[in-house]
């Protein structure tokens, strides 16, 4: 029974890991900041679920009922505030990716390190 | 464009009701899922969607980028505004039981205007970020 | 019910996340991180998180979307292939894994009440929320009310971003020099525009 409860965690980990690769094993730049969203968004999954309470309710009160169960609405509160960071980190990130296709001609991570090691 | 007249109908039959949308989530979110960052994103895809079906001129010509930039600041100065009034009134900083005659009142102002800010900063940083991408030119290879 | 739908929601996600990172066309790549986003949406609702689930929809599956996209417009779609197998990505991935299963093992059993992660502070903020602040929605509460300073950073994040965008693309100069191979290379030229604004700043 304990093992049914970790499968939800443990598929999250493995959509994290599968971020993770993404952001260091490949080499284009737009495709290792998306490997990044894809990662945070695992995380976040991974967070909420653990505020989750089995039979309760979203933390929105309702009127005039007495004894209801809410989910825990931390966990909502601080992962807002991540979604919001991260989609500032990627726009940021793509800017810079803007900049260094203009300066090296080429967003692949090993053709920018040849041009920089030529010079 | 001939090709296009079904994009632009229905264009600008869905852009007020999104831009109504995005208030709706905004001063509903005491009371359901929403809030001030969520209408904010809304409200500026409905001018996202301007820009591409109506090309990225027409949309600046509608919102200039230094509306949208100031837009950006503004909001944070209204979120630090309130804390700076209710320090003003005798509370600390961003304590909203000061702000009206008794404490539940001034919490649901402070809530109010703070989401506010907050909804005026996320849509003008999301509009200014989308033309700082899409006006940029392309380099000649 | 909703265990079915739980699952397959998860596998939909694990089958996603596979394809973006096998994919080489960037296009293709971008669409599915705005799939990915919307399936996280529908799996934040069943986790009771709505207004999660909302912003999730929003930013994630809009505006990341349209950011990725413009970039692509810039700088091209195509990713190379990879040169050679990589072995040492994969052995820092799964070790890490394996470590991460390991720390769950001792994990709470998922979804019970009395979890420490509901003790203390949320059980004091869902009964006092609405005599205190009159507002239904306890995440709005919280987040404009009783975590206030943490949204005041949040929106100066969200702010900093923009100037940094800004200072990184709109820099609204009309006649500088560009950074080219020519002139890395020693040859000077003087650019008349640069790729930059084709408007105002």
């Amino acid at each position: 029974m304990k093992i049914l409860g970790l499968y939800n965690y443990w598929i999250v980990i493995g959509l994290m890991m599968i971020g993770f690769y993404t952001m260091i094993s490949r080499g284009n730049l737009v495709k290792k900041l998306v490997g990044l969203s894809v990662f945070q968004t695992s995380v976040m999954i991974l967070y909420i679920s653990m505020g989750k309470i089995l039979g309760g309710t979203a933390p929105i009160l309702i009127e005039g009922r007495e004894n209801v169960v809410y989910t825990n609405p931390i966990p909502s509160v601080l992962i807002l505030t991540a979604i919001v960071v991260g989609v500032a980190t990627l726009a940021v990130g793509l800017a810079l990716v803007v900049r260094i296709k203009e300066a090296y001609g080429t967003i692949e991570e090993d053709e920018i390190h040849e041009q920089d090691d030529v010079m | 464009m001939d090709d296009r007249v079904i994009l632009r109908v229905g264009a600008k039959i869905l852009i007020p009701f999104i831009l109504l949308f995005a208030l709706y989530v905004q001063f509903h979110g005491d009371f359901g899922p929403g809030g001030g960052f969520q209408a904010g994103v809304i409200f500026a895809a409905g001018f996202i969607l301007y820009a591409l079906v109506f090309g990225l001129g027409a949309a600046k010509a509608v919102l200039p980028p230094i509306v949208a930039h100031t837009c950006a600041a503004i909001g944070v100065m209204v979120y630090a505004g309130t804390g700076v009034v209710t320090l003003l009134l005798g509370g600390n900083f961003l304590d909203y039981n000061v702000l009206a005659h008794n404490a539940e009142h001034g919490q649901e102002w402070g809530i109010f205007s703070v989401e506010t800010g907050v909804l005026i900063t996320v849509f003008g940083v999301m509009v200014a970020i989308f033309y700082a991408f899409a006006g940029r030119r392309r380099s000649e290879p | 019910m909703s265990v079915v739908v739980d699952v397959a929601l998860l596998a939909f996600l694990a089958v996603t996340a596979f394809a973006v990172m096998k994919q080489r066309n960037l296009f293709a790549v971008a669409m599915l991180s705005g799939i990915y986003s919307l399936l996280c949406a529908a799996l934040y609702t069943m986790l009771d998180a709505v207004d999660v689930a909302f912003t999730e929809a929003a930013v994630g599956a809009g505006i990341s979307t349209v950011l990725v996209l413009g970039t692509l417009a810039l700088v091209g779609h195509e990713e190379k292939k990879p040169a050679r197998p990589k072995v040492l990505p994969l052995f820092v991935v799964l070790v890490t894994g394996a470590v991460m299963v390991y720390g769950t093992l001792d994990m709470p059993p998922f979804g019970r009440a009395d979890n420490p992660a509901h003790q203390h502070v949320a059980p004091r903020y869902i009964e006092k929320s609405g005599e205190e602040t009159g507002v239904p929605n306890i995440v709005t509460s919280v987040l404009a009310s009783y975590r206030g300073y943490d949204t005041m950073g949040e929106t100066n994040v969200i702010f900093t971003a923009l100037v940094g965008v800004l200072l990184l693309i709109a820099t609204g100069e009309r006649r500088r020099r560009l950074w080219s191979a020519d002139e890395r290379n020693g040859v000077v030229t003087e650019e008349s525009s640069e790729p930059g604004e084709d408007g105002d700043g």
